[in-house]
């Protein structure tokens, strides 16, 4: 057969990062992303949904009609997503940035042990991106929260050591960003090492692009952190991979506009799902180990798509 | 794929007569692998050897052309098998399906779709560029008027029949160089003469790899190389493991017999239209050649042509988008005005948020040949003098009734150079991330 001429094998291994509090694995895997008939992928690539700890400004009116019953109140908005069938929930903690002054750090911290108390999923938490509250704000919901082992970042370049030090001396794992720059997102991860954060807590982000604003950039670099994990072995690359791909698809023009602005681009939910889709499936093909989304519909889609991808590792 | 040195000089005459203009055949064997000379400048090598040569200089993956005139495109011709390598050269081809047993209308509705299924991005045209029309009703009229319903739009076809209806349809198509579909075990010998009579491109297809490599060698024993194959399969995953293994025959294993650009269906075998566009958008991510639809709706055809051409975009270009001012949402005469650079990435990102913010805005978008602000600042495209040439040349006094000028935050140091530069004007340092600019013109007065 010459199929067995085809085959390649890897040298390297995807680190597997704990979340949650049910011993759920995300990352370990030995091969290209669903090459599976020559390696493994024993855990699989986890799809979540995206809240606010406020009420979303500029959402689409799509999700409007989907949440906004509920998204002035984070916790019944969470409840919601778990009832949708999201694997992890995305926190975005925007309301802790100055300009909007929502929720001081203690704030934030009820929040999320609020939302950890009324679903059971593993929670990936995003302060604002703002120097001035946010290592306070995460230094807060990292002491507080103990009994699940959440994601917590953006931990950059210039801010690595003010996160990274409240991240490392609980039990949660560090988010490592990087700006679409695969030199810098391995100096990053290399930072965050050496500050003596276990290695089997890092997860990287590497900036997703959407669809049409940037999607190549993030899948190439995203195909050479793999690459160098898995064929050069290089222990620096070695991490999960975070994709925010709803927060980054849903601002697009092509997921909010209206039929009557754009004519020929057809019915608009109908678009953002497909928008959202086919971001999302590229990330997956270039590497992403957890991908957050807005529509219930994609969540839908994409968990069946990966429902056939693994059957390539049941001899099909 | 190309020998090396040692193995190209075994070919050689070995006479060393320097006729070639260089001194030995070991030397001239070396020039050749290095692509420094042509074979043809040695007067005593066999021409099989020069067959030999030139079919180990061809591309792993063969380039086949499908069409005639303005609209004929070419697929395969590949060399790498990530884009960051080097790139990725002819964009998946998206054709959509019709056969002759349809209903008259949804014949005319789908060829409708595909007309309306024209946007233009970035200074390109994405539209679909294949037809594929199968005979299935066994009627030879009912397939003709098919053929002739396609023709109202001038694009490519693939024309999908048995050897006996696909013989009477060629000669009034050639000229217009269909794809003919297919050649299998069972009838390749009367495929192959029809498609080497008349010149036309030909799908070899078959059960499995190995089927599809034995086939292909065959062909090519014929003496006919102008293939596309499709390893016939059904669903997300055969497909997609059978165009990554294809890409890597052609290209990491050098097994000649699969080197040829491949056809697959997106159909989903429920007729799910949403797994017919996860279904295509693998294949274009992942190595497809021709990818067959059966509808082209535009929720569908825009993502899918968008990510075709994200992903063949030649990742050392960037894409550059027009030297002007855009105009974002109702802009008037005293909207503020933003500058930045043509970087297509930086001009999606900096614009979307714009949009983002819903506050209306002139955004004024400086040529740097496509490098982003940072990287066209240290270059020297993007400075009080590039800035303000834009300003004049664009006549901003006629868009707005202000002096003002907002700059990126990370050019802050060129406001007071730019002050000189436009006696009369403000220069206002902006936010450095573009995630920051709706914050920023909420707060504009």
């Amino acid at each position: 057969m010459l199929v067995e001429k085809l085959l390649n094998s890897y040298s390297g291994k995807v680190k597997e990062v704990e979340i949650g509090s049910g011993g759920l694995k995300v990352g370990g895997e030995t091969c290209l992303p669903f090459y599976l008939w020559e390696g493994e992928m024993p855990n699989k690539i986890l799809f979540g949904l995206e809240i606010l700890d406020q009420e979303p400004v500029d959402w689409a009116d799509s999700l409007a009609r989907l949440y906004q019953d509920v998204w002035k109140e984070p916790v019944e908005w969470a409840k919601k997503c778990f009832e949708m069938g999201a694997e992890f929930l995305h926190i975005r903690l925007t309301g802790t940035h100055p300009d909007s002054k929502k929720h001081d750090p203690t704030q934030a911290a009820d929040l999320v042990e609020e939302i950890s108390k009324a679903v059971s999923l593993p929670l990936i938490v995003y302060v604002s991106g703002n120097k001035e509250t946010d290592a306070q704000v995460l230094q807060k919901v990292a002491d507080r929260i103990k009994d699940s082992r959440l994601l917590l970042g953006p931990a950059d370049e210039e801010n690595y050591k003010l996160v990274v030090a409240p991240v490392s001396l609980t039990n949660h794992n560090v988010i490592a960003f990087s700006p679409v720059d695969i030199n810098i997102a391995k100096q990053v991860n290399i930072l965050i090492a050496q500050m003596g954060m276990p290695l089997e807590r890092i997860v990287m982000d590497p900036t997703t692009g959407a669809l049409g604003y940037g999607l190549e950039y993030t899948f190439s670099i995203m195909e050479r952190l793999r690459l160098a994990a898995l064929i050069q072995n290089d222990e620096m690359t070695q991490f999960p991979i975070i994709c925010t791909v709803g927060q980054e698809t849903w601002k697009t023009k092509e997921a909010k506009v209206s039929p009557d602005e754009e004519p020929t681009w057809g019915d608009e939910e109908k678009r953002g799902i497909s928008w959202e889709v086919v971001t999302a499936i590229t990330l997956m093909l270039a590497g992403a180990n957890l991908i957050s989304l807005r529509h219930p519909e994609s969540l839908r889609l994409l968990k069946e798509a990966r429902s056939e991808f693994i059957s390539l590792g049941e001899g099909g | 794929m190309a020998l090396t040195g040692l193995e190209i000089f075994k070919l050689l005459p070995k006479k060393n007569c320097g006729e070639c203009g260089i001194p030995t055949c070991l030397a001239f064997a070396m020039k050749l692998a290095a692509g420094q000379a042509e074979i043809d400048a040695c007067p005593y090598v066999t021409d099989e050897v020069k067959a030999e040569l030139s079919e180990a200089a061809a591309p792993p993956v063969r380039t086949v052309t499908i069409g005639q005139g303005e609209k004929a495109v070419k697929i395969g011709g590949e060399v790498v098998m990530y884009r960051h390598e080097k790139t990725f050269f002819n964009p998946t081809l998206i054709a959509l399906y019709l056969s002759d047993d349809m209903p008259a209308e949804e014949v005319d509705r789908k060829i409708e779709e595909v007309k309306l299924a024209s946007f233009q991005r970035v200074g390109q045209t994405l539209e679909a560029n294949l037809l594929a029309l199968e005979a299935k009703s066994g009627s030879l009229e009912s397939y003709n008027s098919l053929i002739s319903k396609a023709s109202k739009i001038n694009l490519p076809l693939i024309l999908m029949a048995p050897v006996e209806i696909l013989e009477k349809v060629i000669p009034d198509q050639k000229g217009r160089k269909p794809l003919i579909y297919a050649a299998d075990l069972e009838n390749y010998e009367k495929m192959v003469s029809l498609a080497k009579e008349n010149n036309l491109p030909l799908v070899a297809k078959g059960k499995s790899l190995d089927e599809v490599s034995e086939l292909t060698e065959k062909i090519k024993a014929s003496g006919f190389k102008d293939l596309v194959i499709e390893v016939e399969a059904q669903g997300l995953a055969a497909n997609f493991k059978n165009l990554v293994l294809i890409r890597r025959a052609a290209i990491e294993k050098k097994i000649r017999s699969l080197g040829y650009p491949a056809l697959t269906f997106a159909f989903d075998p429920q007729g799910n239209e949403w797994k017919e566009l996860i279904n295509a958008a693998v294949q274009i991510v992942k190595y497809g050649g021709i990818v067959i639809l059966s509808s082209l709706a535009p929720w569908k055809a825009l993502p899918l042509f968008v990510l075709r051409q994200n992903i063949y975009t030649d990742p050392q270009r960037p894409l550059q988008v027009e030297e002007k001012f855009y105009r974002i949402g109702q802009a008037d005469k005293n909207s503020p005005v933003l500058i930045t650079t043509n970087f297509s990435l930086t001009y999606f990102i900096v614009s979307s948020e714009i949009e983002a913010s819903k506050v209306p805005t002139w955004l004024g978008v400086v040529n740097t040949e496509g490098l982003s602000v940072l990287t066209a600042w240290s270059a020297g495209k993007f400075n009080q003098d590039t800035i303000a040439q834009f300003l004049k040349k664009q006549a901003m006094t006629d868009l707005v009734s202000h002096k003002k000028v907002v700059i990126p935050g990370y050019v802050a140091q060129l406001k007071g150079a730019l002050e000189d530069e436009l006696p009369g004007y403000e220069v206002i340092v902006g936010p450095r991330e573009a995630s920051e600019i709706p914050s920023f013109l909420k707060n504009w007065s």
